[in-house]
Protein backbone atom coordinates (compact mmCIF):
# COMPACT_ATOMS: atom_id res chain seq x y z
CA UNK A 1 0.00 0.00 0.00
CA UNK A 2 1.69 3.62 -1.13
CA UNK A 3 2.16 6.07 1.73
CA UNK A 4 -0.33 8.45 -0.21
CA UNK A 5 -3.45 5.50 0.27
CA UNK A 6 -2.68 5.74 3.79
CA UNK A 7 -3.52 9.68 3.70
CA UNK A 8 -6.46 9.42 1.49
CA UNK A 9 -8.85 8.38 4.44
CA UNK A 10 -7.06 10.87 7.22
CA UNK A 11 -9.65 12.71 9.23
CA UNK A 12 -12.41 10.30 7.76
CA UNK A 13 -14.44 8.32 10.41
CA UNK A 14 -17.43 6.48 11.24
CA UNK A 15 -17.96 8.77 13.80
CA UNK A 16 -19.02 11.42 11.90
CA UNK A 17 -21.68 9.48 10.16
CA UNK A 18 -23.15 8.39 13.59
CA UNK A 19 -23.60 11.55 14.51
CA UNK A 20 -25.18 12.96 11.87
CA UNK A 21 -27.92 9.97 12.17
CA UNK A 22 -28.20 10.36 16.08
CA UNK A 23 -29.57 13.77 14.81
CA UNK A 24 -31.46 13.00 12.20
CA UNK A 25 -32.87 10.26 14.82
CA UNK A 26 -33.37 12.52 17.73
CA UNK A 27 -35.54 15.40 15.54
CA UNK A 28 -37.56 12.86 13.87
CA UNK A 29 -38.29 10.78 17.04
CA UNK A 30 -39.41 14.10 18.95
CA UNK A 31 -42.18 13.96 16.43
CA UNK A 32 -42.99 9.86 16.75
CA UNK A 33 -42.83 10.28 20.61
CA UNK A 34 -45.24 13.09 20.23
CA UNK A 35 -47.79 11.39 18.51
CA UNK A 36 -47.04 8.41 20.76
CA UNK A 37 -47.78 10.05 23.53
CA UNK A 38 -51.01 12.02 22.45
CA UNK A 39 -52.38 8.27 21.75
CA UNK A 40 -51.16 7.00 24.88
CA UNK A 41 -52.46 9.94 26.68
CA UNK A 42 -56.41 8.84 25.21
CA UNK A 43 -55.68 5.35 26.11
CA UNK A 44 -54.79 5.97 29.97
CA UNK A 45 -57.50 9.03 29.89
CA UNK A 46 -60.16 6.61 28.79
CA UNK A 47 -61.56 2.64 31.15
CA UNK A 48 -63.44 -0.03 29.27
CA UNK A 49 -66.16 1.47 31.32
CA UNK A 50 -66.11 4.52 29.34
CA UNK A 51 -65.71 3.61 26.07
CA UNK A 52 -68.92 0.87 27.31
CA UNK A 53 -71.21 3.99 28.47
CA UNK A 54 -70.01 5.62 25.18
CA UNK A 55 -71.23 2.81 23.01
CA UNK A 56 -74.29 2.26 24.60
CA UNK A 57 -75.69 6.12 24.26
CA UNK A 58 -78.39 6.31 21.32
CA UNK A 59 -76.86 9.35 20.42
CA UNK A 60 -73.23 8.70 19.72
CA UNK A 61 -74.52 4.88 17.81
CA UNK A 62 -76.71 7.43 15.99
CA UNK A 63 -73.28 9.35 15.07
CA UNK A 64 -71.07 6.04 14.50
CA UNK A 65 -74.14 4.45 12.11
CA UNK A 66 -74.06 8.33 10.51
CA UNK A 67 -70.23 8.65 10.19
CA UNK A 68 -70.18 4.81 8.52
CA UNK A 69 -72.91 5.44 6.11
CA UNK A 70 -71.47 9.13 5.16
CA UNK A 71 -68.07 7.84 4.97
CA UNK A 72 -68.39 4.81 2.15
CA UNK A 73 -71.41 7.00 0.60
CA UNK A 74 -68.48 9.95 0.16
CA UNK A 75 -65.58 7.56 -0.94
CA UNK A 76 -68.08 5.78 -3.35
CA UNK A 77 -68.87 9.48 -4.80
CA UNK A 78 -65.32 10.30 -4.47
CA UNK A 79 -63.84 7.42 -6.77
CA UNK A 80 -66.67 8.07 -9.22
CA UNK A 81 -65.37 11.32 -9.94
CA UNK A 82 -61.61 11.33 -9.32
CA UNK A 83 -61.43 8.37 -11.21
CA UNK A 84 -62.32 10.81 -14.70
CA UNK A 85 -60.19 13.35 -13.59
CA UNK A 86 -57.10 11.62 -12.60
CA UNK A 87 -57.05 10.06 -16.01
CA UNK A 88 -58.11 13.01 -17.73
CA UNK A 89 -55.39 15.49 -16.22
CA UNK A 90 -52.92 12.83 -16.80
CA UNK A 91 -53.37 11.68 -20.32
CA UNK A 92 -54.85 15.04 -21.85
CA UNK A 93 -53.39 18.20 -22.80
CA UNK A 94 -55.94 21.08 -22.86
CA UNK A 95 -56.71 24.80 -22.87
CA UNK A 96 -57.19 25.67 -19.05
CA UNK A 97 -55.64 22.77 -17.82
CA UNK A 98 -52.84 24.68 -14.96
CA UNK A 99 -56.04 26.15 -14.08
CA UNK A 100 -58.12 23.24 -13.08
CA UNK A 101 -55.25 21.75 -11.67
CA UNK A 102 -55.24 24.53 -9.07
CA UNK A 103 -58.72 24.39 -8.69
CA UNK A 104 -58.71 20.97 -7.91
CA UNK A 105 -56.39 21.72 -4.77
CA UNK A 106 -58.58 24.39 -3.39
CA UNK A 107 -60.33 22.13 -1.16
CA UNK A 108 -56.43 20.70 0.37
CA UNK A 109 -55.29 24.43 1.18
CA UNK A 110 -58.72 26.56 1.77
CA UNK A 111 -59.62 26.35 5.96
CA UNK A 112 -62.32 23.80 6.15
CA UNK A 113 -64.66 26.06 7.59
CA UNK A 114 -64.78 28.48 4.75
CA UNK A 115 -65.37 24.84 2.60
CA UNK A 116 -68.53 24.39 4.64
CA UNK A 117 -69.54 28.81 4.41
CA UNK A 118 -69.12 28.40 0.66
CA UNK A 119 -71.78 25.20 0.70
CA UNK A 120 -73.79 26.99 3.00
CA UNK A 121 -73.62 30.75 0.55
CA UNK A 122 -74.21 28.12 -2.60
CA UNK A 123 -77.22 26.77 -1.42
CA UNK A 124 -78.51 30.27 -0.66
CA UNK A 125 -79.01 30.39 -4.61
CA UNK A 126 -82.52 30.55 -5.98
CA UNK A 127 -82.26 27.27 -7.61
CA UNK A 128 -80.59 25.06 -4.93
CA UNK A 129 -82.96 26.91 -3.03
CA UNK A 130 -86.17 25.29 -4.83
CA UNK A 131 -83.98 22.05 -5.07
CA UNK A 132 -84.06 22.28 -0.98
CA UNK A 133 -87.62 22.37 -0.98
CA UNK A 134 -88.18 18.75 -3.03
CA UNK A 135 -84.52 17.24 -1.46
CA UNK A 136 -83.45 18.93 1.49
CA UNK A 137 -79.36 19.39 1.54
CA UNK A 138 -78.85 21.81 4.58
CA UNK A 139 -78.41 20.97 7.77
CA UNK A 140 -79.88 17.22 6.63
CA UNK A 141 -77.93 13.96 6.16
CA UNK A 142 -77.04 15.07 2.34
CA UNK A 143 -74.82 17.91 3.33
CA UNK A 144 -72.96 15.85 5.43
CA UNK A 145 -72.08 13.33 2.33
CA UNK A 146 -71.61 16.64 0.70
CA UNK A 147 -69.49 17.97 2.99
CA UNK A 148 -67.26 15.39 3.21
CA UNK A 149 -66.79 14.96 -0.69
CA UNK A 150 -65.50 18.63 -0.87
CA UNK A 151 -62.39 17.47 0.62
CA UNK A 152 -62.47 13.91 0.33
CA UNK A 153 -62.69 14.11 -3.66
CA UNK A 154 -59.99 16.14 -3.37
CA UNK A 155 -57.17 13.41 -2.29
CA UNK A 156 -58.86 10.74 -4.28
CA UNK A 157 -57.88 12.52 -7.17
CA UNK A 158 -54.48 13.89 -5.88
CA UNK A 159 -53.83 9.96 -5.47
CA UNK A 160 -55.13 8.86 -8.72
CA UNK A 161 -52.82 11.43 -10.82
CA UNK A 162 -50.49 10.13 -8.88
CA UNK A 163 -51.30 6.43 -10.25
CA UNK A 164 -52.46 7.38 -13.38
CA UNK A 165 -48.99 9.44 -14.04
CA UNK A 166 -47.02 6.41 -13.30
CA UNK A 167 -48.65 4.13 -15.33
CA UNK A 168 -46.93 3.43 -18.86
CA UNK A 169 -49.74 4.59 -21.40
CA UNK A 170 -48.33 2.25 -23.93
CA UNK A 171 -50.23 -0.97 -22.81
CA UNK A 172 -53.54 1.28 -23.24
CA UNK A 173 -52.27 2.46 -27.05
CA UNK A 174 -51.30 -1.21 -27.27
CA UNK A 175 -55.15 -2.10 -26.90
CA UNK A 176 -56.17 0.59 -29.01
CA UNK A 177 -53.99 -1.06 -31.51
CA UNK A 178 -55.88 -4.49 -30.94
CA UNK A 179 -58.98 -3.16 -31.85
CA UNK A 180 -60.12 -1.38 -28.48
CA UNK A 181 -61.88 1.50 -28.37
CA UNK A 182 -60.66 4.29 -25.93
CA UNK A 183 -63.56 3.10 -23.69
CA UNK A 184 -63.04 -0.42 -24.19
CA UNK A 185 -59.14 0.01 -23.18
CA UNK A 186 -59.90 2.04 -20.10
CA UNK A 187 -61.90 -1.19 -18.76
CA UNK A 188 -60.15 -3.67 -19.90
CA UNK A 189 -56.57 -2.28 -18.80
CA UNK A 190 -56.04 1.26 -17.36
CA UNK A 191 -58.57 0.60 -14.63
CA UNK A 192 -57.18 -3.51 -13.65
CA UNK A 193 -53.74 -1.63 -13.94
CA UNK A 194 -54.89 0.84 -11.41
CA UNK A 195 -56.42 -1.14 -9.22
CA UNK A 196 -54.02 -0.57 -6.38
CA UNK A 197 -54.30 3.27 -6.60
CA UNK A 198 -57.84 2.84 -6.87
CA UNK A 199 -58.39 0.84 -3.35
CA UNK A 200 -55.34 3.70 -2.21
CA UNK A 201 -57.50 6.81 -3.04
CA UNK A 202 -60.50 5.29 -1.70
CA UNK A 203 -58.98 4.26 1.94
CA UNK A 204 -57.51 8.26 1.78
CA UNK A 205 -60.84 9.30 1.00
CA UNK A 206 -63.16 6.92 3.89
CA UNK A 207 -60.07 8.29 6.58
CA UNK A 208 -59.92 12.02 5.47
CA UNK A 209 -64.21 11.83 5.54
CA UNK A 210 -63.98 10.04 9.30
CA UNK A 211 -62.12 13.00 10.57
CA UNK A 212 -64.29 15.66 8.85
CA UNK A 213 -66.12 18.21 10.97
CA UNK A 214 -65.23 21.97 10.10
CA UNK A 215 -67.64 22.04 6.59
CA UNK A 216 -70.12 19.95 8.62
CA UNK A 217 -70.54 21.93 11.39
CA UNK A 218 -71.28 24.99 9.22
CA UNK A 219 -73.08 23.10 6.90
CA UNK A 220 -74.97 20.68 8.61
CA UNK A 221 -75.07 22.19 11.51
CA UNK A 222 -74.62 19.52 14.80
CA UNK A 223 -77.79 18.57 15.62
CA UNK A 224 -77.90 15.32 17.85
CA UNK A 225 -80.06 12.45 16.34
CA UNK A 226 -79.62 14.28 12.94
CA UNK A 227 -76.60 15.43 11.44
CA UNK A 228 -74.22 14.50 14.32
CA UNK A 229 -71.29 12.44 13.13
CA UNK A 230 -68.53 11.19 15.28
CA UNK A 231 -66.40 14.20 15.30
CA UNK A 232 -69.59 16.23 15.85
CA UNK A 233 -70.45 14.02 18.79
CA UNK A 234 -66.31 14.71 20.40
CA UNK A 235 -67.37 18.35 19.69
CA UNK A 236 -70.59 18.26 21.65
CA UNK A 237 -69.71 16.05 24.36
CA UNK A 238 -66.20 18.91 25.11
CA UNK A 239 -68.88 21.38 25.13
CA UNK A 240 -70.79 20.11 27.72
CA UNK A 241 -67.99 19.09 29.73
CA UNK A 242 -68.31 15.54 29.45
CA UNK A 243 -64.53 14.59 28.68
CA UNK A 244 -64.68 10.86 29.47
CA UNK A 245 -67.03 10.54 26.37
CA UNK A 246 -65.37 12.63 24.21
CA UNK A 247 -61.93 10.48 24.77
CA UNK A 248 -63.82 7.22 24.36
CA UNK A 249 -65.62 8.40 20.87
CA UNK A 250 -62.16 10.22 19.81
CA UNK A 251 -60.61 6.55 20.88
CA UNK A 252 -63.01 4.96 18.73
CA UNK A 253 -61.69 7.31 15.53
CA UNK A 254 -58.31 6.52 16.37
CA UNK A 255 -58.33 3.14 16.05
CA UNK A 256 -60.81 3.38 12.66
CA UNK A 257 -57.83 5.95 11.56
CA UNK A 258 -55.22 3.37 12.36
CA UNK A 259 -56.32 -0.09 10.79
CA UNK A 260 -57.56 2.15 7.50
CA UNK A 261 -54.08 3.54 7.27
CA UNK A 262 -52.58 0.08 8.20
CA UNK A 263 -55.09 -1.18 5.06
CA UNK A 264 -53.39 1.64 2.90
CA UNK A 265 -49.82 0.20 4.08
CA UNK A 266 -51.01 -3.19 3.38
CA UNK A 267 -52.16 -2.50 -0.19
CA UNK A 268 -48.45 -1.21 -1.05
CA UNK A 269 -47.78 1.80 -2.76
CA UNK A 270 -50.04 2.94 -5.88
CA UNK A 271 -47.00 3.84 -7.44
CA UNK A 272 -45.54 0.81 -8.08
CA UNK A 273 -47.54 -0.20 -11.64
CA UNK A 274 -48.01 -0.32 -15.08
CA UNK A 275 -44.65 -1.42 -16.42
CA UNK A 276 -44.27 -4.95 -16.74
CA UNK A 277 -41.50 -5.98 -19.42
CA UNK B 1 -47.94 -2.29 -48.24
CA UNK B 2 -46.88 0.55 -45.86
CA UNK B 3 -46.72 3.93 -47.73
CA UNK B 4 -46.21 7.67 -46.00
CA UNK B 5 -46.83 10.47 -48.26
CA UNK B 6 -45.22 13.86 -47.54
CA UNK B 7 -46.12 13.01 -43.50
CA UNK B 8 -46.31 15.63 -41.02
CA UNK B 9 -46.34 15.06 -37.54
CA UNK B 10 -45.56 17.70 -34.20
CA UNK B 11 -44.75 16.08 -30.92
CA UNK B 12 -44.15 19.07 -28.49
CA UNK B 13 -41.19 20.87 -29.71
CA UNK B 14 -40.04 18.30 -32.18
CA UNK B 15 -41.43 17.30 -35.76
CA UNK B 16 -41.24 15.26 -38.63
CA UNK B 17 -42.13 17.30 -41.90
CA UNK B 18 -42.69 15.61 -45.40
CA UNK B 19 -41.49 12.56 -44.49
CA UNK B 20 -42.45 9.97 -47.24
CA UNK B 21 -41.29 5.80 -47.66
CA UNK B 22 -42.75 3.08 -48.96
CA UNK B 23 -42.45 -0.63 -47.76
CA UNK B 24 -43.61 -3.12 -49.98
CA UNK B 25 -45.63 -5.54 -49.23
CA UNK B 26 -44.55 -8.89 -47.77
CA UNK B 27 -41.06 -7.00 -47.29
CA UNK B 28 -39.14 -7.21 -43.88
CA UNK B 29 -38.14 -3.47 -43.46
CA UNK B 30 -35.61 -1.73 -40.59
CA UNK B 31 -36.09 1.49 -39.95
CA UNK B 32 -32.53 2.77 -38.69
CA UNK B 33 -31.52 5.82 -37.79
CA UNK B 34 -29.52 8.09 -34.57
CA UNK B 35 -31.23 7.88 -30.87
CA UNK B 36 -34.50 10.94 -31.11
CA UNK B 37 -34.35 10.81 -35.03
CA UNK B 38 -38.25 10.13 -34.80
CA UNK B 39 -38.43 6.45 -35.47
CA UNK B 40 -40.60 5.94 -32.67
CA UNK B 41 -42.93 8.76 -34.17
CA UNK B 42 -43.16 7.62 -37.35
CA UNK B 43 -44.15 4.39 -36.47
CA UNK B 44 -46.55 5.97 -33.67
CA UNK B 45 -48.25 7.81 -37.17
CA UNK B 46 -48.42 4.47 -38.70
CA UNK B 47 -50.45 2.49 -35.77
CA UNK B 48 -52.74 5.59 -35.57
CA UNK B 49 -51.22 6.63 -32.48
CA UNK B 50 -49.91 10.10 -33.29
CA UNK B 51 -52.10 12.71 -34.98
CA UNK B 52 -50.77 13.09 -38.73
CA UNK B 53 -50.98 17.19 -39.03
CA UNK B 54 -50.81 16.52 -42.74
CA UNK B 55 -50.13 14.01 -45.61
CA UNK B 56 -51.11 10.09 -45.66
CA UNK B 57 -50.71 7.13 -44.76
CA UNK B 58 -51.19 4.29 -46.51
CA UNK B 59 -51.61 0.11 -45.97
CA UNK B 60 -52.21 -2.55 -48.54
CA UNK B 61 -53.29 0.65 -50.85
CA UNK B 62 -55.83 2.35 -48.17
CA UNK B 63 -56.33 5.40 -46.91
CA UNK B 64 -56.03 4.90 -43.41
CA UNK B 65 -54.67 8.66 -41.61
CA UNK B 66 -57.89 9.21 -39.97
CA UNK B 67 -58.68 5.87 -39.24
CA UNK B 68 -58.62 4.79 -35.63
CA UNK B 69 -55.45 3.14 -34.40
CA UNK B 70 -57.90 -0.59 -34.06
CA UNK B 71 -59.37 -0.25 -37.68
CA UNK B 72 -55.62 0.16 -39.27
CA UNK B 73 -54.52 -3.85 -38.93
CA UNK B 74 -51.50 -3.11 -37.21
CA UNK B 75 -49.59 -5.06 -34.63
CA UNK B 76 -47.36 -3.15 -32.49
CA UNK B 77 -44.80 -4.90 -30.44
CA UNK B 78 -43.18 -1.79 -28.47
CA UNK B 79 -39.91 -1.87 -27.06
CA UNK B 80 -40.23 -3.12 -23.40
CA UNK B 81 -43.42 -5.39 -24.68
CA UNK B 82 -45.83 -3.06 -22.65
CA UNK B 83 -47.97 -6.40 -21.24
CA UNK B 84 -50.73 -6.10 -19.32
CA UNK B 85 -50.27 -7.02 -16.02
CA UNK B 86 -53.15 -8.11 -15.03
CA UNK B 87 -53.70 -10.53 -17.74
CA UNK B 88 -52.31 -13.79 -18.25
CA UNK B 89 -50.19 -15.09 -21.04
CA UNK B 90 -52.97 -16.79 -22.85
CA UNK B 91 -54.73 -13.71 -22.52
CA UNK B 92 -52.64 -11.65 -24.16
CA UNK B 93 -53.38 -14.30 -27.04
CA UNK B 94 -57.17 -13.79 -27.13
CA UNK B 95 -57.33 -10.02 -26.30
CA UNK B 96 -57.52 -8.96 -29.97
CA UNK B 97 -60.46 -11.97 -30.58
CA UNK B 98 -62.03 -11.32 -27.77
CA UNK B 99 -62.38 -7.64 -29.29
CA UNK B 100 -63.30 -9.34 -32.28
CA UNK B 101 -66.09 -11.35 -31.09
CA UNK B 102 -64.47 -14.73 -32.07
CA UNK B 103 -65.76 -18.36 -31.14
CA UNK B 104 -64.76 -19.71 -27.82
CA UNK B 105 -63.13 -22.74 -30.62
CA UNK B 106 -61.60 -20.78 -32.97
CA UNK B 107 -59.54 -18.82 -29.85
CA UNK B 108 -58.60 -21.60 -28.87
CA UNK B 109 -57.08 -22.73 -32.53
CA UNK B 110 -55.36 -19.76 -32.24
CA UNK B 111 -53.99 -19.48 -29.45
CA UNK B 112 -52.62 -23.47 -29.34
CA UNK B 113 -51.11 -22.54 -32.70
CA UNK B 114 -49.44 -19.53 -31.76
CA UNK B 115 -48.02 -20.57 -28.15
CA UNK B 116 -46.68 -23.69 -30.54
CA UNK B 117 -44.71 -21.18 -32.73
CA UNK B 118 -43.09 -19.20 -29.90
CA UNK B 119 -42.88 -21.60 -27.77
CA UNK B 120 -44.58 -20.79 -24.95
CA UNK B 121 -46.81 -23.34 -24.33
CA UNK B 122 -45.73 -23.85 -21.05
CA UNK B 123 -46.31 -19.95 -19.79
CA UNK B 124 -49.81 -19.75 -20.99
CA UNK B 125 -51.37 -19.43 -17.33
CA UNK B 126 -48.62 -17.27 -16.49
CA UNK B 127 -48.92 -13.44 -15.26
CA UNK B 128 -46.47 -10.86 -16.72
CA UNK B 129 -44.12 -10.38 -13.57
CA UNK B 130 -43.16 -14.08 -13.87
CA UNK B 131 -41.55 -13.60 -17.12
CA UNK B 132 -38.23 -13.15 -18.49
CA UNK B 133 -37.40 -10.37 -20.64
CA UNK B 134 -37.29 -12.88 -24.01
CA UNK B 135 -40.56 -14.53 -22.97
CA UNK B 136 -42.51 -11.00 -22.55
CA UNK B 137 -41.21 -10.05 -25.85
CA UNK B 138 -42.28 -13.90 -27.68
CA UNK B 139 -45.73 -13.04 -25.71
CA UNK B 140 -45.68 -9.62 -27.28
CA UNK B 141 -45.28 -10.54 -30.30
CA UNK B 142 -48.32 -13.42 -29.83
CA UNK B 143 -50.45 -11.24 -29.33
CA UNK B 144 -49.41 -8.10 -31.87
CA UNK B 145 -50.11 -11.19 -34.36
CA UNK B 146 -52.99 -13.20 -32.96
CA UNK B 147 -55.23 -11.33 -34.74
CA UNK B 148 -53.74 -11.74 -38.09
CA UNK B 149 -52.39 -7.77 -38.71
CA UNK B 150 -51.58 -6.98 -42.18
CA UNK B 151 -48.29 -5.03 -41.07
CA UNK B 152 -46.40 -5.74 -37.72
CA UNK B 153 -44.36 -3.26 -36.47
CA UNK B 154 -41.56 -3.69 -33.76
CA UNK B 155 -40.07 -1.22 -32.20
CA UNK B 156 -36.60 -2.25 -31.13
CA UNK B 157 -37.35 -5.51 -30.04
CA UNK B 158 -34.50 -7.46 -29.43
CA UNK B 159 -32.45 -4.87 -27.79
CA UNK B 160 -33.11 -5.43 -24.09
CA UNK B 161 -32.86 -8.99 -24.55
CA UNK B 162 -28.94 -11.28 -23.80
CA UNK B 163 -27.18 -12.23 -26.43
CA UNK B 164 -28.35 -16.27 -26.05
CA UNK B 165 -31.57 -14.93 -25.96
CA UNK B 166 -31.54 -12.51 -28.59
CA UNK B 167 -30.21 -15.10 -30.83
CA UNK B 168 -33.15 -16.87 -30.01
CA UNK B 169 -35.74 -14.60 -30.68
CA UNK B 170 -33.95 -13.59 -33.81
CA UNK B 171 -34.81 -17.05 -35.08
CA UNK B 172 -38.88 -16.55 -34.67
CA UNK B 173 -38.63 -12.75 -35.96
CA UNK B 174 -36.95 -14.61 -38.89
CA UNK B 175 -40.31 -17.16 -39.33
CA UNK B 176 -42.83 -14.35 -39.01
CA UNK B 177 -43.06 -13.69 -42.22
CA UNK B 178 -43.16 -16.67 -43.98
CA UNK B 179 -45.48 -17.87 -41.84
CA UNK B 180 -48.10 -14.85 -40.93
CA UNK B 181 -47.49 -13.07 -44.29
CA UNK B 182 -47.49 -9.52 -42.72
CA UNK B 183 -45.16 -6.46 -43.80
CA UNK B 184 -42.90 -6.25 -41.16
CA UNK B 185 -41.62 -2.47 -40.13
CA UNK B 186 -39.05 -3.01 -37.79
CA UNK B 187 -36.79 -0.21 -35.60
CA UNK B 188 -33.21 -1.49 -35.26
CA UNK B 189 -30.41 0.09 -33.92
CA UNK B 190 -27.88 -3.01 -34.93
CA UNK B 191 -27.25 -3.28 -38.07
CA UNK B 192 -26.18 -6.70 -37.95
CA UNK B 193 -29.56 -7.61 -37.02
CA UNK B 194 -30.85 -5.89 -39.22
CA UNK B 195 -28.99 -7.60 -42.28
CA UNK B 196 -30.00 -10.82 -40.67
CA UNK B 197 -33.78 -9.92 -40.90
CA UNK B 198 -34.35 -7.41 -43.03
CA UNK B 199 -34.80 -6.70 -46.88
CA UNK B 200 -35.32 -3.39 -47.43
CA UNK B 201 -33.50 -0.89 -45.07
CA UNK B 202 -34.40 2.53 -44.49
CA UNK B 203 -32.75 5.17 -42.47
CA UNK B 204 -34.39 8.11 -41.05
CA UNK B 205 -31.80 10.95 -41.34
CA UNK B 206 -33.01 14.86 -40.82
CA UNK B 207 -36.52 14.24 -40.91
CA UNK B 208 -36.28 12.73 -44.69
CA UNK B 209 -36.44 8.68 -44.83
CA UNK B 210 -33.54 7.39 -47.21
CA UNK B 211 -33.36 3.79 -48.70
CA UNK B 212 -30.01 2.17 -48.09
CA UNK B 213 -28.49 -0.65 -50.17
Amino acid sequence: MSPGTDRAGEGVGRGRDGLFVAAMGILGGLYVALLVATMAADVFYTTPGHLWRALKSPEIRHAVRLSLLSCTLTTLLSLWVAVPIGYLMTRHRFRGRALVDSLLDIPIVLPPLVIGLSLLILFQWPPLRALERVFPVTYAVPSVVLAQFMVACAFAVRTLRATFEAMDPRPEQVAWTLGCSRAEAFWRVVLPSARRGIVTAATMAWARALGEFGPILVFSGATRMRTEVLPTTVFLELSVGNLEAAVAVSLLMVVAAVAVLMLIRARGSAITLGRFA
Amino acid sequence: MIELERVTVRVGGFGLRDVSMRVPAGSHAALMGRTGAGKTTLMEAICGLRRVESGKVRIGGRDVTDEVPGMRGVGLVPQDGALFGHLTVREHLTFALEVRRWTRERMEARVEELAGWLGIRGLLDRLPPGLSGGEAQRVALGRALSFHPRVLCLDEPLSALDDETRAGACEVLESVRRREGVTVLHITHSRPEAERLADVFLRLREGRVEVEA
